[in-house]
């Protein structure tokens, strides 16, 4: 286990990235999330449309894919992100988002008719409902799906390890290359890190439940 | 659990045609090469060598995705210089291609591989180092290769390693190439992809100025693609060896007899003629380093 003593600012490197990739593309995620959930109950028919073909599309591709999609493929049409972290947090978020949205939609969904009801009878407008009435109500009562939605994309930022991004898995593998005869812990000191981030998250999916839990 | 009769009976009757075939092939290798079979009586009781012969299989690590040395086409079955070396070794053991299985071994679990014993050899552009040496033992080199530098034909900017600074060199994630710059080279900026083939995209986009690794895949890729070109000469040495495990030195010295014949009677310099040396000159056989 000295080697992950002996690494440790290789690791913290390499962990300070995956931090970042998990925090940037977690906001972006959201509040696209939110975003494409609105288009999705919104009566509008052409932005519903666009909702459900972008998170159908995103959500059923492997996120390899959307890498691969965004290094190689959009540049031949002229798309030229810059390689590394913001490749990354665009393949990431725009991934995410799709799951974000399904999971709030699961929360707009359990609302009760009545409430929108009620909102359109005292005069709201859709925004108005939406914003003020349901979105609240549905995100509190989908924080635990959101939290592995999260959790999950924590653990995805490891495929940009192979699309020109020094993260923790990126930062292991630099390590294997050096200790070839201690690859095993090497990438149990990986795993660790990755723990240090999923199981506070997972910790903190109970506290914010219930802060936010009320009566229904 | 509980056997059926019938079941037991289809079972031994699998079982004696499985005994039947192994006799058969026996004989075959026997008969039509009578060399081979005096060499196989010649290997000492319980080596390596006997029980690879005995079983007439041999299980070879190689990579599955380099151009010239080990790459594997639709049909599924690997070419190259690294397949060519493996399979001179197998027929130095009296086994033909049907009894050599070809695993995958990537840079990262070759030594896993060896240890575990999920393959019997390595042949995977697999460079000689002392960090390995504490694991795996190494026959040969049968090749010595060197890092180089692959840029777009149009920019001369890059002549050597020591233009690299302040430039992006894409390279592979975890490979020796990617350490030696990172060590030797710090004012590069290392851009890492999963493969070197991902590297040719970006390099084309200018998003990267530069690929870098052994000479012999760059020159794999120059040869295919005329927009490309190989700068300058190599700046570190990578021998390739075939690994075998840490206490086996009678395999190691056997190999090391069996690469060294190979390269006395030409069937070495067929290898590569008929492999990387359709884009790389035909080489001169290195010193086989018995450490």
């Amino acid at each position: 286990m000295d080697v992950i003593v002996d690494n440790f600012p290789a690791y913290l490197a390499g962990f300070s990235m995956t931090l970042r990739l998990t925090v940037v593309s977690g906001v972006i995620a959201l509040i696209w999330g939110l975003v494409l959930a609105a288009l999705r109950v919104s009566p509008i028919t052409p932005l519903r449309a666009f909702s459900t073909v972008y998170v159908e599309l995103l959500r059923n591709t492997p996120l390899t894919l959307v890498f691969f999609f965004l290094v190689f493929v959009a540049p031949q049409f002229g798309l030229l992100a810059p390689l590394g972290f913001w490749t990354a947090v665009i393949a990431l978020s725009a991934y995410t988002s799709a799951f974000v949205c399904e999971a709030v939609r699961s929360g707009i969904n359990s609302v009760g008719l009545g409430q929108a009801e009620a909102a359109r009878a005292i005069g709201l407008t859709f925004g108005q409902t939406l914003s003020m009435v349901i979105l609240p109500q549905a995100v509190r009562t989908v924080i635990p799906p959101l939290i592995n939605v999260f959790i999950a994309l924590a653990k995805n930022t490891s495929v940009a390890s192979g699309f020109a991004t020094v993260e923790l898995m990126a930062a292991g593998r630099r390590l294997g290359t050096q200790n070839p005869a201690e690859i095993i812990p090497v990438l149990i000191g990986v795993a660790c890190f990755y723990l240090l981030i999923t199981i506070p998250a997972g910790i903190s999916a109970g506290v914010i439940e219930r802060k936010v839990a009320f009566a229904r | 659990m509980r056997i059926r009769p019938t079941g037991l009976v289809a079972l031994l009757a699998v079982s004696a045609l499985t005994l039947t075939a192994c006799s058969s092939a026996d004989d075959d290798a026997a008969e039509p090469d009578v060399a081979d079979s005096s060499e196989v009586a010649e290997f000492p009781e319980g080596s390596t060598m006997a029980t690879l012969a005995e079983a007439g299989e041999i299980t070879v690590g190689t990579k599955f995705d380099q151009p010239l040395f080990g790459l594997v086409g639709p049909d599924g079955v690997p070419q190259g210089f690294d397949v060519e070396i493996a399979k001179i070794i197998a027929g130095a053991l009296g086994i033909d291609e049907d009894g050599i299985t070809w695993t995958e071994t990537v840079s990262a679990n070759r030594e896993t591989f060896i240890t575990s014993g999920q393959v019997d050899i390595v042949a995977a552009t697999y460079t000689i180092n002392d960090a390995r040496k504490e694991i795996v033992a190494f026959a040969g080199p049968y090749y010595l290769a060197g890092q180089s530098i692959l840029t777009l034909a149009d920019n001369t900017d890059i002549e050597g390693p020591d233009d690299l600074a302040g430039k992006k060199v894409c390279t592979v994630s975890g490979s020796t190439p990617e350490a030696n710059l990172l060590a030797n080279y710090p004012d590069a900026e290392v851009v890492p992809f999963g493969t070197y083939s991902e590297c040719l995209e970006p390099l084309r986009n200018g998003q990267v100025d530069a690929v870098s690794t052994d000479n012999v895949i760059l020159a794999g890729f120059a040869a295919d693609n005329d927009d490309l070109e190989v700068r300058g000469e190599p700046f570190t040495e990578e021998p390739y060896g075939i690994g075998v495990a840490k206490d086996d030195v009678a395999f190691r010295d056997w190999i090391n007899d069996t690469l060294e014949a190979s390269f006395e009677d030409g069937s070495w310099t067929a290898a590569w003629e008929s492999t990387a040396g359709s884009v790389l000159p035909t080489p001169e056989p290195p010193a086989v380093d018995r450490y």
